[in-house]
């Protein structure tokens, strides 16, 4: 059989509360396969611990219990093959936007030359239209332009797989779409695995091709998966006129205010 | 006049309380008589409080400076006490207009003198400085080693470098090394206590992506953790700096080693109240710039999140 990209295995996370001296079940037992080259979208309530989850597939937080398995080894550690995209950006504040990058090029490929990691720099500079800006520091930079320092960084260092956790939760929403389709383009040109958490139900309609619902915590789950079949290229004008659209949407807002068995 | 009602702009919360057509209250009054006609698109009493704020400080600083003046003329006219004004000017002149000859140790040249100061202050500053500037990024990682050494660090920072000074002496048994130490123990504790402040509060997230990307050790440590800590780092090198002068003149009077305290002591011996004067004046002047180059750094390495 093949073996999937990336496979969560029963990963549990506890929260203990100093308040009320006892633990807080965040998620419990959660499991999921992502196959390479997928787009894969956690959907879920805010609090529902999907940050958390892919937090420990970063490797930047612990599981209390389950494993996490990248090409079949088990990984518990940060690393480049799993590049986050994060909500605030976490970009350095004291470096341009080359800088950034290259920070990131540099980390990736240590044994190249100067030229090669400008030449990589200028290029996915490029890529997420920030020509011309190469020089501002994120301070100067709208949300927007923040996350696409934030995806330029990500798909510089050629990771096995994306996380983006709720990547587009903090810009305006014009920009948002035109960002969202760009990512899109970036998936498909580069054709790096994505993993993404979010709780914007279009976003996750328009972006994957499979989602995850998540059950509102304590004691999440992934209680449902629903494929997208929609055909792409998908656009937002394309999608409102499209009945299954509306059918796919539904189905998962009818989900999302169910009441929900802990 | 731009209509008060129009302005929001911070620090002019007058400006948003105040009813339309109604002027703003007197802060801005005197402002408006200084500069009648405002910049095009810009509420005018803002811009010009600004603008009249600026000009208002030099003058008022020059006033300050007249107003001493006066009273030291006065006090020097009245009692004979002090030379005045006028001879400490002339005597700085003296100084001044040939600062590098050498009559040997006890009669040179105010350069030499400040050249003798400096050296000795950036060779214990900069030594001091790596040493807690590494330590600091060692304890700002290791929470568990913060709390254990910060007690000793706070008592360590509270005692006068030059109360180390008998100690030192008597340790090392040589006055120019023992005036070095007392500039390394007074640069050392602040930019201790800032560094480690400063690695420890830098955000999470830049520490998580570091952490992603596998950047070894030391790449971590001067491509995310100093820069992150940087403007924390500045600020407690300014304070040392600024320790270490202070302490550096007592240090030269007492051991003896050339330099502008013994200058000032030596002046005390002979008496030369005027050259005392001029001497304390220069230690201020250098102390001014030596911070003036802090804060070239501090713009530097500042950033916004």
């Amino acid at each position: 059989m093949k073996v999937p990209l990336l496979r969560v295995e029963n990963v549990s996370k506890l929260f203990y509360i100093p308040a009320k001296k006892s633990d807080y079940c965040v998620f419990d037992q959660v499991s999921l396969a992502v196959e390479e080259k997928e787009f894969v979208a956690v959907l879920g309530h805010s609090g529902c611990g999907k940050s958390t989850l892919l937090n420990i597939i970063a490797g930047i937080d612990r599981a209390n219990s389950g494993y996490v398995f990248l090409d079949g080894k088990e990984t518990n550690q940060p690393g480049i093959d799993r590049m986050v995209v994060f909500q605030n950006f976490a970009l350095m504040p004291w470096l341009t936007v080359s800088g950034n990058i290259r920070l990131a090029v540099k980390a990736a490929f240590p044994q190249w030359t100067k030229d090669q990691i400008e030449e990589r720099v200028r290029k996915y500079v490029e890529m997420v239209g920030l020509k011309g800006a190469e020089h501002k520091r994120p301070a100067e930079l709208s949300g927007g332009m923040r996350q696409r320092v934030g995806l330029a960084r990500a798909f510089s260092v050629n990771p096995r797989i994306m996380l983006l956790d709720e990547p587009f939760a903090q810009i305006d929403a014009l920009t948002r779409g035109v960002i969202q389709e760009e990512l899109v383009r970036m998936w498909g040109d580069t054709g790096i695995t994505i993993f993404m958490v979010t709780h914007d139900v279009d976003e996750a309609v328009l972006l994957s091709d499979r989602i995850l619902l998540m059950t509102p915590g304590p004691h999440a789950r992934i209680a449902q998966e629903i494929k997208v079949d929609l055909p792409r290229p998908r656009t937002r004008a394309h999608l409102v006129e499209d009945q299954r659209f509306h059918d796919l949407r539904q189905r998962i807002v009818d989900f999302l205010t169910m009441k929900h068995a802990a | 006049m731009t209509s008060s009602s129009e302005v929001i702009s911070p620090g002019s919360l007058a400006a948003v309380t105040a009813e339309p057509g109604v002027a703003p209250p007197a802060a801005s009054s005197p402002a408006r008589t200084a500069s009648p006609d405002p910049g095009p698109g810009r509420p005018g009493w803002v811009q010009s409080a600004n603008g009249a704020l600026k000009d208002n400080w030099v003058l008022l600083s020059l006033l300050c400076l007249a107003i001493f003046l006066a009273i030291w003329q006065f006090y020097t006219a009245a009692t004979k006490a002090l030379p005045g004004p006028w001879e400490v000017a002339q005597k700085s002149w003296f100084f001044l207009s040939d600062p590098f000859y050498d009559n040997g140790p006890n009669d040179q040249g105010i350069g030499i003198l400040i050249g003798y100061s400096l050296m000795r202050l950036s060779l214990g500053f900069i030594c001091g400085s790596t040493v807690a500037i590494i330590l600091g990024v060692v304890l700002g990682l290791n929470r568990t080693l913060y709390k254990a050494l910060n007690p000793y660090i706070q008592v360590l920072r509270a005692i006068s470098p030059i109360a180390w000074m008998p100690l030192l002496l008597y340790s090392v048994q040589d006055s120019g090394w023992t005036a070095l130490l007392v500039v390394f123990m007074a640069s050392v504790w602040p930019t201790l206590a800032n560094t480690a402040f400063g690695v420890n509060n830098i955000k999470k997230e830049y520490l998580n992506v570091a952490a992603i990307l596998q950047m070894p050790m030391l790449a971590k440590v001067f491509r995310v953790i100093l820069p992150g800590a940087g403007p924390a780092i500045v600020a407690g090198l300014r304070i040392s700096m600024g320790s270490a002068w202070v302490a550096i003149v007592p240090a030269e009077a007492l051991l003896g080693s050339l330099g502008l305290g013994y200058f000032v002591w030596n002046e005390w011996n002979n008496l030369d109240i005027g050259n005392v004067i001029f001497a304390i004046l220069v230690i201020g002047m250098v102390g001014v710039v030596l911070d003036l180059l802090f804060n070239r750094l501090a713009k530097v390495l500042a950033y916004t999140d």
